[in-house]
């Protein structure tokens, strides 16, 4: 078996590697506030997916190359944690990214009401993005605002005791 | 929405409602950092703990393991560094008390966990937030920050030489991470899978070295147990239930909130019916989930006229259990069926795909209720439900299978009305 191990060969094909991504030194700092909490650099990976989202709109594998050099791990350290978190993103997303929780007490308090007003008013399903990029649907699980239900998270923002006249002018009023 | 205590004074919700309650300011007016005062300058670790025990607190994100027990099996003389863990992962479907504990009341979370770390020697400590409330992470920053600059955390504080610093850590949208040896595995910067236990977090957790995770309600209540000394906090609740707990409660009734009842509450029908103002629309109760979504479903005549104690053994004595509190509080016009197809495919969603039992189970619990729903129920969908159930519970490597199972189990038994109207076709749901 160390034989064949021994003889695997590197591919005769060039493999693409790309950029890593480059931030301002503002970001740089804020990266460096977020290792520094830990004795181990590897923790900060979470905290640091979510920088590099918010930088680059989502992580793309520019970014997977820069945490990888960061952190000083392997490229598929970054994508096996990257592909196990949902608010991972590793595909583009809308400028709003509208989460509806879907989960019962948003259920029983009329979730359904809530999702089909949006797709009404957007043209598109959970799970798709306007043509124009500007919206994003999903339907998710639990967010922790079942007192105050129905209600959706447009990107970090909680919206809560939602009825259609509101989610129409929470997003009326987006620029 | 009602925030308040109902039946006790508020304790843990006794700064809620002032203005700025979550400046350091208000906070330290209002008795703020007077426990880890009296612990630094009258108390040796053993001491702390020894309170934590007589208290009678309980874990309160869903466990209920003794707080003090806890602590107490961090063991004393080792060479690695110790930590202290807080969990504010709350996912548990229906539970949301944390997020206003850590929305107003910040500080007294800190000044909780300056008290465990000092009683366990823990130097360095971390708050893990589900991704999801970053506002809060951002609030927990700013007090902390504000904590940091008064001398609260760091080098030398209160002018000795207690050492201790708190750092806040994001989530990312995974619930399993609320089980303690997940979100380990999640803080270390890997994927939440849970561990094999023993050895236990508090021999080997964080980086291998002795940790205590606690939920931030658990953390929390530790400055008043040591204010007002741990058998008067007892004596607040039951004999084997001590304290205050709070209760989330969504659902059908007028008044959804968080409430916070002496342990031991009498009954569970008044607090719904009248403290929480009754079922909405004027319609009748149907079922209620008392301890967040992985408890078993209790049905109204249950509830109704039974006298149910709120507290740990009147809960279980009734046939549910306290959990995490979350109330889910459904009227008539509920399917059991639906409400249960969508809790189960919460735990499919969730399930992290670790262990076969609740990966497979999960999907293919979900896979059945589809074709029941689809209109292709066989007679013996219900039972074949309960045996996959039967297949995941106890069998799964963490908590998660079992609470998948729960829902399911109790449902079937005692809503068999429900799902056999779908069985024979005429539950056919149209949305």
């Amino acid at each position: 078996m160390a034989e064949v191990l021994v003889k695997i060969q590197p591919p005769d094909h060039p493999v693409h590697m790309p950029e890593p991504a480059v931030f301002s030194a503002a970001v740089e700092a804020e990266i460096d506030k977020h290792i520094a909490k830990y004795p181990i650099k590897r923790s900060a990976i979470l905290p640091l997916m979510f920088i590099v989202q918010r930088e680059r709109g989502y992580l793309d594998a520019p970014g997977v190359q820069y945490l990888a050099n960061r952190l000083e791990l392997r490229v598929t350290d970054i994508w096996e944690v990257a592909t196990f978190y949902s608010m991972i993103q590793t595909k583009p997303v809308g400028k709003y990214h509208i989460q509806i929780c879907k989960t019962l007490s948003c259920k029983i308090m009329g979730e359904g009401k809530i999702t089909k007003h949006v797709c009404n008013k957007l043209g598109i399903k959970p799970g798709e993005t306007t043509p124009d990029g500007k919206f994003t649907l999903s339907l998710v699980e639990c967010l922790g605002s079942c007192g105050t239900a129905p209600m959706f998270q447009l990107n970090f923002a909680y919206h809560e005791n939602l009825t259609p006249e509101k989610v129409d002018q929470i997003l009326d009023e987006l620029p | 929405m009602f925030i308040g205590a109902i039946g006790c004074e508020p304790l843990q919700l006794r700064r809620v409602h002032l203005e700025r309650s979550r400046t350091l300011d208000v906070y330290r007016r209002n008795g703020g950092y007077e426990a880890i005062k009296k612990v630094l300058e009258t108390m040796s670790p053993d001491d702390v703990i020894s309170e934590v025990k007589k208290s009678g607190l309980r874990g309160r994100g869903g466990a209920g393991f003794p707080t003090g027990m806890k602590w107490g099996f961090v063991p004393k003389d080792a060479p690695k560094a110790k930590y202290v863990v807080c969990n504010a992962d709350e996912s548990e479907p229906g539970t949301f008390k944390d997020r206003y504990l850590l929305e107003r009341d910040p500080h007294m979370l800190i000044e909780g966990m300056l008290i465990a770390a000092y009683a366990l020697g823990a130097r360095h400590n971390y708050i893990y937030t589900r991704g999801e409330y970053k506002y809060l992470i951002d609030i927990m920053d700013v007090a902390l920050d504000e904590a940091r600059a008064a001398g609260l955390l760091g080098e030398k504080i209160l002018g000795t030489d207690f050492a201790c610093d708190i750092y806040t850590h994001t989530g990312a949208g995974a619930y399993i991470c609320g089980e303690e040896t997940a979100l380990l595995s999640s803080l270390e910067g890997f994927r939440g899978h849970p561990r094999m236990k023993p050895p236990f977090p508090a021999v080997s957790g964080l980086y291998a070295s002795p940790t205590v995770v606690n939920n931030v309600e658990t953390l929390t209540a530790v400055p008043d147990i040591i204010k007002m000394g741990g058998e008067a906090y007892q004596k607040l609740g039951t004999e084997k239930s001590g304290g205050t707990k709070l209760w989330s409660v969504s659902g059908h009734v007028n008044r959804p909130g968080v409430y916070e009842l002496p342990m031991g509450y009498d009954d569970m029908e008044k607090f719904i019916m009248s403290d929480c103002g009754g079922i909405a629309n004027g319609k009748q109760l149907k079922a209620v989930i008392p301890g967040g979504s992985s408890v078993y479903i209790m049905r109204a005549d249950q509830i109704i006229g039974k006298d149910v104690r709120m507290d740990y053994e009147g809960l279980v004595a009734a046939g549910s259990s306290v959990g995490s509190g979350g109330f889910i509080v459904m009227d008539e016009s509920v399917d059991v069926f639906e409400s249960t197809r969508n809790l189960t495919e919460f735990y499919k969603h969730e399930s992290c795909g670790w262990c076969t039992p609740c990966r497979e189970g999960t999907d293919w619990l979900v896979k059945i209720f589809k074709r029941i729903d689809g209109g292709s129920g066989r007679p013996e969908d219900a039972r074949l439900l309960l045996d996959i159930c039967d297949n995941i519970e106890g069998k799964s490597f963490c908590p998660l299978g079992d609470a998948a199972s729960w829902p399911i189990q109790s449902a079937v038994k005692r809503f068999p009305e429900d799902f056999e109207k779908h069985l024979s076709g005429n539950g056919r749901h149209e949305s």
